[in-house]
């Protein structure tokens, strides 16, 4: 079931997401802050809350530099895709029952196409900067991707296979009696560890990694070019966790309170945890994640799988 | 990875810790007595000035920031004609106190100086003397020094002998007076 009215679906969602991620820059400073003791911004307003318009006017005044050596039709395309792709997913999400832009058949399969995606923003970004540093962020997002997107493809099967459907509002439905984070719990944690690696937040920030590559394959960004990137990842926190919580936290569902903010609550929640894995977690070096990747989570994933669907088997057989 | 669990457990628990931070203009941090800030010329306990002008710490000064021009009064009494330190060269070591033999340069717990003209940060005599002993109550350089100035002559400083006459075959006075 689609929205009966679609225009405001889409509105709704894109400014609902939008907000939702610039906000997050003023959130995540004033949690890591918190959490290291500090106060964060608190001078912009009322709790900082303006610190978010302040560094957006920052943004846009700053000077829009291409550098004279790269490649300027990739170079402009390449923060627009990363925009793009994270937008469209949101395209799938459920918000509550009955509002969402796209009620896709395929919407699992969507996402991870559009995530999948995703990562040719950064790959063009690193080789048009005509920049090692930017070309080896680039590089490590490519193979950092490849190597994730397969197990967080697999650990996602469970739920499907649990709920019958790739559709999401079918998935929400299906977890009416418990929510798949029980007895899907070791998907949760590999899609939760995926997805944190496919937004490129630390500790899966190996693309950006400032303490090797200056800014990794944004090194040459600036203005709103940046802020594209910079908002980009944001929208995909937020997508990873709406997902997180549609996906394994049983959605909208939930008791007395209105199914929008039950999904919002999850979300936040999950947001939150974003943020406290990037104050808590060193960033590994770049062989140790890619052998966890193969070595560790994509056996787990398989074996996952694979036992989720004998018990499926067995049980409707 | 139980590690990272715990880690991420004790990073979570920091939400119940006190913030460490000061929040400056609101609130302030306690400096010490001792703290090394603005730095001042004090006076003798009876008002005169207790520089010298004997340039130890233009001398001593690392960065060259102190500049001063001697020249004596009437009754003898060397003071600084002129006396200038430029702060924003200054890098607040504190060598110029230590190497200071009359107690007058002293650094003064204060650090909000800042200025949007560069030029107002170099502080002339005026700007730098204070009325007060700043760190030594009751020390007056010229009641111990062993110089003959006006109105005080040679063994007339505070435990100072008198002066040997050199002309007398005479062994010292041992109770003189």
């Amino acid at each position: 079931m689609t929205s009966p009215y679609p225009l405001l679906a889409i509105v709704g969602i894109l400014a609902g997401a939008m907000t939702l991620a610039a906000s997050l820059v003023w959130l995540e400073r004033r949690l890591l802050a918190l959490w290291q003791d500090r106060y964060g911004p608190n001078r912009v307003g009322p709790f900082g809350l303006l610190q978010v318009v302040a560094d957006a006017v920052k943004l846009l005044m700053k000077e829009d530099w291409i550098p004279p050596f790269a490649d300027r039709a990739v170079f402009v395309l390449a923060p627009a895709i990363v925009m793009v792709t994270v937008l469209m997913s949101f395209a799938v999400l459920p918000i509550a029952p009955g509002f969402v832009v796209s009620d896709l058949n395929v919407a699992v399969l969507f996402f991870l196409g559009m995530s999948s995606l995703g990562v040719y923003s950064v790959v063009l970004a690193g080789w048009s900067s005509n920049n090692k540093y930017s070309l080896l962020g680039g590089l490590r997002a490519s193979a950092q991707m490849i190597s994730y997107e397969v197990f967080m493809g697999l650990s996602l099967m469970g739920t499907v296979l649990l709920a019958g459907s790739f559709r999401l509002s079918d998935i929400v439905e299906a977890q009416r009696r418990v929510w798949f984070v029980v007895p899907q719990f070791l998907g949760f944690v590999l899609f939760l560890i995926a997805g944190l690696a496919e937004t490129r937040r630390l500790p899966f920030d190996l693309p950006e990694a400032e303490s090797e590559l200056v800014a990794g394959y944004h090194s040459e960004y600036s203005g709103l070019k940046f802020g594209m990137f910079f908002v980009g990842e944001y929208l995909g926190v937020v997508l990873i966790s709406a997902l997180v919580a549609i996906l394994f936290f049983g959605g909208w569902l939930g008791p007395v309170l209105p199914p929008i903010i039950w999904l919002l609550l999850k979300t936040f929640v999950f947001i939150c945890f974003f943020i406290l894995l990037r104050a808590s977690l060193p960033r590994p070096r770049f062989d140790q994640l890619m052998a966890w990747g193969w070595k560790l989570m994509l056996p787990v994933a398989l074996a996952n799988l694979l036992v989720t669907g004998a018990i499926v088997l067995a049980s409707t057989g | 990875m139980l590690s990272v669990l715990r880690t991420i457990w004790n990073v979570f628990l920091h939400m119940f810790q006190p913030r460490v931070t000061v929040q400056y203009p609101d609130e302030r941090a306690y400096l010490a007595p001792r703290y090394r800030g603005r730095i001042i010329l004090s006076r003798d306990p009876d008002g005169g000035e207790r520089c010298v002008a004997c340039y130890l710490c233009a001398v001593a000064c690392p960065v060259d920031c102190i500049a001063l021009q001697a020249t004596e009064d009437k009754s003898g009494r060397r003071y600084p004609e002129f006396f200038r330190i430029n702060f924003s060269r200054c890098i607040f070591c504190g060598l110029c106190e230590e190497a200071c033999p009359t107690y007058a340069i002293q650094l003064t717990p204060d650090v909000e100086m800042g200025e949007y003209d560069r030029r107002k940060l170099v502080y002339e005599k005026e700007d730098l003397l204070i009325d007060g002993v700043g760190k030594y109550p009751g020390y007056n350089f010229w009641r111990v020094a062993g110089v003959e100035i006006g109105g005080k002559g040679k063994g007339q400083s505070e435990r100072e002998e008198r002066p040997t006459d050199i002309h007398s075959l005479m062994p010292r006075d041992p109770m003189p007076g």
